[in-house]
């Protein structure tokens, strides 16, 4: 309990941060609020010197003291709307400022965090940490603001004023209130597991829907609509009575709180009425009047904060959650004299490299390889060999553990990593395109590319004539992850972008997987042209694709254990020869 | 928003007697000005501190049934409201259920997950808020109103001005809103498109070095989500001291009125102050109303954004006949079939014939984007041809109940996608009363019986959401094996084995052939020898059958084929040669 407390201190500190840069703004809210407040709780009393005045009616005085009283109402009516206005203006600034420097923040730690935080969680939490964790802390950051001060400042200015008026009844009202305080702690004590219970079931439901629609398709071809909806209303019918409870039980604050309440409203009638006839009105009918009202006011945001104060700990768990996120180690930066890499021969070494995703299962041990300016190196074997990792390491997605990978002679944790990309050409499986029109997708890697360059590009890759059919040609828009083009479709964007770039090297992993074998020839005279004079790597499944590769790299199990041209590695006899025939095997 | 009210309907009781219960707390508060009132005319005036104190345990009893009927209604309002989310939630999960490809193709998922979760929340929220506040608060003003009438005719029409001018402010301010915060929630689903991109995109953006603009692009999406946030924050800021001046402006015309009147001898002070009080309660109402108003604005956007999902049709009809049997024999025939994704664009296919026999199989092959997943997905129904008819054992698709004629088919698509659960349960997907026997041959034939062996727990090993804790290619052998146990009249592979490694490829081909049930079998393939021994191969070119025969004939008078062929061979043939 303790160290949860201490967390939630830390996370406020951290909020008080983030406010900082808008102290002014936030000294114009306090001010704004306790002029409101005050004025607020001024109008009573005005309103009590009227009433009280009307027992002179008929005297000279009267009309004349009942306007000039009525006159100051309404300039108090008017400052406290004003102050009021001012107060909601300057907090929502306030509020939609920091959630927006929140976001932004996160986003930019988003650019640079390593890819294993990205593999290693899943998308959808990092995304419902910037979107909806953000809104809610907005949220409670709101409520919170406006009514913890005024609540606040018009418990203390009721009681300021109560006391000036008749400190016996204040007593009274003093002593009764924290009841409803002591009723609300409990309740919310009560509720709390109930709440937690709810957000869990919550969280397991709105997992169960992403899988289920997200791949609705094969829901569908195996008619398990009906089970799974089955499954979905298990789950449904648990959040129905958790959330009942949850609900229901949280609201029984409102109402006991109000019972409490309307005993102080009862406490300051009796002693009120009491006072006046015992001090025979020197106590007046006004002054009760105005303390009836005040002891509603006084009440009420007790009411409020116990409720506030829910709403602000539902925002520290969610700020807690994004700054979770804002705080995760960054990749290690580019160091100080890091050389930006130009003028690319082709020269790649691998020294000693070991790597393994998880310390304990070793993947790559002491891989060494050394490729020359132009070569063209191939990399084969059965799934989970390690191959893919070897891109990740070349590109610097990931570290090296042991041992260095140079370019030109340069370890690549000397050279900015943009630059080191920039380097590469890189064709993977898994396509990725983005929300936008097909040209905003091929130019990623070139925004400056002319029109005849883009067509030129898209001629080479084979994707010019399916574009040209698209309802808007270039300028068609597609949608997250393409939509409805044919994944083939999806590759030949991806390759389009490369050769648009035309990088001094290239990454080709299965980057023409999904793409016909009649296209791939073409493509693969493309990409000859183009490999011509540049380092490439290639991964791929098809053996044809790679048989006029310089090397070839067979790897099994993170090691290479094979390693030639073509015809050297059929004369072997090995694992190669084996994987190529069985290409051929008709049986 | 209005039709999803019939979500409520199961909660009519409680929907009427939360308000109830809420308006019945809410005549208890307007009596206790009242009493109030008497006190300092009756009890103070005559120095009777007896009937002060009766009047004071009267206040207590109201306060005692206050609780009561507050506790009641808001059990009742909470009952109804998650009653009605968890009706809502479920008719919407159905509703997605039944949408068509092509609606699923429209929408992306990301958007409906966001509204089947976080705006049915909110509805929820919305929904109790009104049936505990909504018809309290006009209550509690229209109550405040009459019973000033019962005190003073001629200064209750001072309340009879106030509050329509109230009304037009607060329902002024709400349907200004609305729009407004329809636009910050679509703000915020771009907002939240761009981080899930840079998720999921996050290799190829580093590639190109594109950190830098994605941020500047999500700053500029941010910045638009602010400013629309800051314009419906100003106009929700007006409600408090608009109303406020509003009710304290009638406060001093009443006390103006409230003089005249003593003056003249209609009223006392005493009433006069429960007046004022009435006046009073109106103002803490409204302020009450106005924090909910933003709950209530947000609700209805949310509404509506949800109300569009069930605007979607369901996307197929079941069959007029809705055929529930078959002959089961399999057969497959295409009688000049065309189709097109979006009207008004390209045919995806044109005039497509064949027949396929029990027991046949059939290769398909093309080119990139030439319609062989399309002209699967018309068989079991997934899209409907635009001319044309596709026919299964002699009946049109389009006349069988869905169920039965997807039941008769198993397909394992392009993208693997194994399930949260068990080996086990992801593999009885195909048939809930598969035996372990019936499920390790299935494993078999899809090649996948030596790693499940090798995995712990076997059959109950574990597989994670989307089956991240498998590879590529143990995903599409699981996926495989999974329509194997469904032992299905008809069997599609669309290019299933693409990450499977020539060998593995082989041996499934090789123990596809041998199934012990008879099957008619569908494979797409870009393979060339994943097809040779087809019964008969497809050739697509262009959404059109381009030739349609053996492997062999094929191999002699088509242009394509041979293309496709000799890419994959001809240098190997040559060798051998």
């Amino acid at each position: 309990m303790k160290e949860k407390s201490g967390k939630q201190k830390d996370t406020l500190i951290k909020v008080l941060k983030y406010i900082k840069p808008y102290r002014f703004l936030m000294a114009l809210t306090i001010i704004m609020a306790i002029v409101s407040v005050a004025l607020t709780l001024y109008l009573p009393i005005l309103t009590g010197d009227a009433v009280d005045l009307l027992a002179f009616i008929g005297q000279t005085f009267f009309w004349p003291d009942l306007f000039s009283l009525l006159g100051k109402m309404a300039v108090v009516i008017l400052l406290t709307a004003l102050a009021q206005w001012i107060m909601s203006l300057s907090n929502n600034k306030i509020v939609y400022n920091i959630i927006q420097d929140i976001r932004k923040k996160a986003f930019r730690k988003l650019e640079v965090l390593p890819l294993k935080y990205m593999d290693a969680h899943s998308h959808g939490d990092i995304v419902s940490r910037v979107v909806a964790d953000v809104d809610q802390f907005a949220d409670g950051l709101l409520i919170g603001f406006t009514q913890l001060f005024t609540g606040v400042i018009t418990i203390i200015g009721t009681l300021g004023f109560m006391l000036s008026v008749n400190v016996g009844i204040t007593i009274v009202v003093v002593v009764i209130t924290p009841v409803s305080l002591l009723v609300a702690a409990f309740i919310a004590k009560k509720t709390f597991n109930m709440f937690k219970l709810q957000s869990e079931t919550r969280g397991e439901q709105t997992t169960l829907i992403n899988e289920m629609i997200g791949n609705q398709k094969v829901v569908q071809a195996f008619n398990r609509e009906d089970e799974t909806l089955e499954k979905f209303d298990e789950i449904n019918g648990r959040l129905e009575k958790c959330s009942l409870r949850a609900i229901f039980f949280s609201s029984l604050t409102n109402p006991c709180t109000r019972f409490v309440n309307s005993l102080v409203y009862t406490g300051v009638g009796l002693t009120g009425a009491l006072a006046v006839i015992r001090t025979s009105g020197i106590f007046s009918v006004g002054q009760l009047t105005c303390f009836l009202s005040y002891a509603n006011q006084y009440t009420k945001p007790f009411n409020e904060i116990s409720g506030v104060i829910t709403e602000l700990q539902n925002a520290l768990a969610c700020a807690a959650r994004i700054f979770e996120l804002i705080e995760e180690e960054p990749q290690i930066p580019d160091t100080e004299d890091a050389v930006i890499l130009d003028h690319v021969q082709g020269k790649v070494d691998l020294d000693h490299v070991a790597f393994s995703y998880v310390p304990e299962r070793k993947l790559i041990e002491d891989l060494d390889l050394h490729v020359n300016p132009g070569q063209r190196i191939a990399i084969v074997g059965p799934t989970g060999c390690g191959k893919t990792t070897i891109i990740n390491l070349l590109m610097r997605f990931y570290d090296v553990d042991q041992g260095a990978i140079c370019v030109e002679g340069t370890d690549i944790r000397r050279i900015t990593r943009k630059s080191l990309r920039t380097s590469y050409g890189m064709v993977l499986q898994d396509t990725w395109l983005k929300r936008g029109t097909i040209r905003d997708n091929i130019t990623v890697g070139k925004p400056e590319a002319s029109e005849e360059e883009i067509i030129a590009a898209a001629k080479k890759s084979h994707a010019h004539s399916f574009i040209r059919r698209l309802p808007e040609g270039y300028d068609t828009v597609i949608s997250e992850d393409g939509g409805s083009l044919s994944q083939g479709q999806k590759q030949l964007l991806c390759i389009t972008r490369v050769m648009l770039s035309l990088p001094p090297m290239l990454i080709l992993d299965e980057a023409t997987s999904s793409i016909d074998t009649r296209t791939e020839i073409k493509i693969q005279k493309a990409f000859a042209s183009m490999m011509e004079g540049r380092t490439s790597f290639i991964v791929a499944h098809r053996l044809s694709t790679i048989q006029n590769a310089d090397v070839i790299l067979v790897m099994k199990d993170g090691h290479i254990i094979e390693q030639g041209n073509h015809e050297e590695l059929l004369e072997k006899k090995g694992f190669y020869a084996e994987l190529y025939q069985s290409q051929f095997a008709l049986g | 928003m209005k039709s999803l009210l019939v979500y409520l309907k199961d909660y009519k009781k409680e929907s009427v007697l939360g308000p109830l219960f809420k308006l019945l707390e809410a005549s208890f508060e307007l009596i206790v000005p009242l009493v109030v009132a008497s006190m300092i005319d009756v009890g103070i005036a005559e120095s009777d501190r007896n009937y002060v104190i009766r009047m004071c345990i009267i206040m207590a009893a109201l306060g005692v049934t206050g609780l009561i009927s507050s506790v009641t209604a808001q059990f009742f309002a909470a009952k109804a409201a998650v009653g009605f989310a968890t009706k809502l939630r479920h008719a919407l999960f159905a509703h997605i259920q039944s949408l068509s490809f092509s609606s699923m193709d429209e929408q992306g998922t990301s958007t409906l997950i966001t509204r089947m979760t976080s705006d049915i929340n909110q509805i929820q929220s919305g929904v109790n808020m009104v049936l505990r506040l909504f018809l309290r608060s006009p209550f509690i003003v229209f109550g405040a109103m009459i019973m000033a009438f019962t005190v003073d005719v001629k200064a209750a029409l001072i309340f009879v001005v106030i509050i329509p001018l109230l009304s037009v402010v607060v329902f002024g301010i709400i349907l200004i809103s609305i729009p407004l915060f329809s636009k910050v929630q679509n703000s915020l689903d771009r907002v939240l498109g761009i981080t899930r991109e840079n998720l999921t995109g996050v290799r190829v953006i580093r590639a190109f070095g594109k950190e830098m603009d994605e941020t500047d692009k999500f700053d500029r999406q941010t910045d638009a989500l602010k400013k629309i946030q800051v314009m419906a924050a100003k106009i929700s800021a007006l409600m408090n001291p608009v109303t406020y001046v509003i009710i304290n402006g009638g406060l001093i015309v009443l006390i103006y009125t409230g003089a005249v009147r003593v003056e003249s001898g209609a009223l006392t002070q005493g009433q006069v102050v429960a007046l004022v009080n009435y006046m009073s309660q109106i103002l803490v109402e409204l302020v009450k109303l106005a924090n909910l108003i933003i709950t209530i604005t947000k609700a209805v956007a949310c509404g509506n954004r949800v109300a569009g999902v069930f605007d979607i049709p369901a996307g197929m009809e079941n069959g007029k006949g809705s055929l529930t049997e078959g002959e089961g024999r399999g057969t497959v025939s295409f009688d000049h079939v065309s189709m097109r994704y979006h009207e008004g664009g390209e045919e995806a296919l044109t005039e497509i014939t064949f027949k396929a026999e029990q027991g046949e199989t059939i290769g398909i092959i093309g080119g990139t984007g030439s319609g062989k997943t399309t002209l699967v997905h018309l068989i079991p129904r997934f899209y409907d041809a635009e001319k044309g008819s596709v026919k299964i054992d002699g009946v049109d698709v389009k006349e069988y109940d869905l169920t039965t004629l997807r039941d008769k088919v198993g397909i394992v698509m392009q993208k693997a996608v194994l399930f949260k659960g068990s080996i086990r349960e992801n593999l009885l997907w195909g048939n809930e009363d598969a035996t372990d026997e019936e499920l390790w041959q299935a494993l078999k034939i899809a090649q996948a019986e030596e790693f499940v062996l090798q995995k712990e727990g076997g059959l109950d090993a574990p597989v994670e959401q989307e089956g991240r804790n498998l590879s590529g290619g143990q995903k599409q052998r699981l996926s495989i094996a999974r329509a194997l146990v469904k032992k299905p009249e008809i069997l599609i592979l669309d290019d299933s084995a693409s990450a499977l490694d020539y060998a593995t490829d082989a041996k499934l081909r090789k123990a596809l052939r041998e199934v012990p049930f008879e099957t008619t079998v569908f494979i797409v393939s870009q393979r060339a020898s994943s097809l040779m021994h087809a019964n008969q191969i497809i050739v697509l070119d262009d959404g059109c059958v381009a030739a349609i025969g053996r492997h062999e004939q094929l191999l002699e008078d088509c242009e394509i084929y041979q293309e496709i062929y000799y890419s994959q061979f001809e240098r190997s043939e040559r060798k051998k040669g």
